[in-house]
């Protein structure tokens, strides 16, 4: 019976018909040949796949971060300049609008100027022309007086037909024509 | 549902035909050897989907980083894409500004589960290189080892365990102490890196196990079922296609789950009350 048994056992241990609880109990082929992968894919993972992609991710950051920075530094650009900008549209405008206001008052002084030196001139030359024309007006006096004088003696005495010869009757006779001729005139 | 279907349908069909339908076993994760049998580093068929996986792990993400661009690629933005994921989805979320020692960590956590998760899926493979606890345990152990390394670089040794052991949560009420101790103690020993471990194994057992067995049962109604039964097979086909694709999913899952329990128990190390 006994060496029945130990048979037996001998027979099941040489065929080693896995039982459930054997998916649990690890088998010593199968730790070492699971040590032996796991240590090939530590070592390409540690050494090799993780650093490099590390290098290559990092070197993206950079790049992209670099990137950014160049962006932002050229909108800081970018919005100074048109700071400036607007500040010299406003230094212009201001300019401009003084300009206009200084030219406003120099067209008015101008103006004002001008206007002056013409009724000056319009003053004068009416002066002048005035002038002129009262010694025009002498002048014609004088001529017409004496004209009028010859013309009136020789008439008067080519119609009475005779010659007033005295000077002084003749000078009476004229002046009191031309008084007469004066008053009628005024 | 559909389980249910086949479980009863199964044995009547084995009664009547010899041939045909091949339950799954928990043999398929004890694959005969290779090479080697018997030596600590037998070769059998697990281990050659995970040194496939590896390989094919390596080379995706070697040639990803040797290729590195400033302007990636597709191809690398999509790498990008899954190393961000377990930066800022695991690594940040859970633990903030520390995240940055523990991202090679979770990452290798998360694409090595994430990987030898979805070899279940992959025709010629079919098998998770997950699914001998072997891998998820040593990833466990490994997460342990690093939360008690910073818990211990960070408070004392004396400090961590007091942390750990006497949560000061309920230090009003000392007594409770008595049943709170033990919990965390084994919380912090075993619970944590054997529940990370056996989730992991488990999910893909399973999801092994129902795969089988709808594939086999489609190969069992297709081929060996009598006349009507045979319209079965588009049902477990349908079947099979769905537990492919909830494969996909749940092997993302559990990577997912086990790089964010890990940062957790990590974070728990590193803050003083928890």
């Amino acid at each position: 019976m006994a060496a029945w048994l130990s048979a037996a056992t001998v027979l099941v241990a040489a065929e080693e018909p896995a039982q459930g609880i054997d998916l649990l109990i690890p088998a010593k082929e199968d730790m070492f040949w699971s040590a032996v992968v796991l240590i090939i894919i530590g070592v390409v993972f540690y050494k090799m796949v993780l650093p490099m992609m590390n290098k290559v991710l990092d070197e993206r950051a950079a790049l992209i971060e670099g990137g950014l920075k160049k962006a932002e530094r050229a909108q800081a650009a970018a919005d100074k300049a048109l700071e400036n900008r607007q500040e010299m549209m406003e230094q212009a405008r201001a300019e401009i609008a003084a300009a206009r206001d200084e030219a406003r008052e120099q067209g008015k002084a101008i103006v004002a100027e001008q206007r002056q030196s013409a009724m000056e001139e319009a003053q004068r030359i009416v002066e002048t022309a005035q002038r002129q024309i009262e010694a025009e007006r002498q002048a014609a006096e004088v001529s017409l007086k004496s004209d009028v004088g010859q013309l009136a003696t020789d008439l008067a005495s080519k119609i009475v037909g005779e010659s007033l010869s005295d000077d002084a009757a003749k000078s009476r006779v004229v002046d009191r024509f031309l008084d007469d001729l004066e008053v009628k005139v005024k | 549902m559909l389980g249910l279907t086949l479980l009863r349908v199964a044995p009547l069909a084995l009664s009547g035909d010899e041939g045909g339908f091949q339950p799954p076993s928990i043999q398929d994760f004890f694959p005969p050897a290779i090479a080697f049998e018997g030596t600590f580093f037998q070769i059998d068929r697990i281990w050659i989907v995970r040194i496939i996986t590896t390989i094919v792990l390596c080379t995706i993400f070697i040639l990803a980083a040797k290729r590195a661009k400033l302007v990636p690629g597709r191809f690398q933005a999509g790498i990008e894409y899954l190393l961000e994921f377990v930066r800022v989805q695991i690594a940040d979320e859970i633990l903030g500004i520390r995240a940055k020692r523990f991202v090679p960590m979770l990452s290798v956590i998360f694409f090595s589960i994430l990987f030898f998760n979805i070899t279940s899926i992959v025709p010629g493979l079919n098998i998770a290189g997950t699914s001998r606890i072997g891998l998820p345990l040593l990833l466990a152990l490994w997460v342990m080892a690093r939360y008690w390394y910073e818990g211990i670089k960070k408070q004392k040794l004396g400090g961590y365990l007091k942390s750990s052991l006497f949560p000061p949560s309920v230090k009003d009420m000392p007594f409770l102490y008595l049943i709170v101790t033990p919990i965390e103690a084994l919380q912090v020993f075993v619970i944590r890196p054997a529940s990370l471990a056996i989730r992991l194994t488990a999910n893909m057992i399973a999801g092994h196990i129902m795969l089988v067995l709808c594939f086999s049962a489609t190969e069992f109604f297709l081929l060996h079922a009598a006349g009507p039964l045979k319209g079965f097979s588009a049902v477990t086909l349908a079947g099979g296609v769905f537990v492919t694709l909830f494969e996909l999913l749940v092997g993302f899952l559990q990577a997912y789950i086990f790089a964010l329990l890990a940062a957790a128990y990590i974070n728990m190390s590193l803050e003083e009350e928890h």
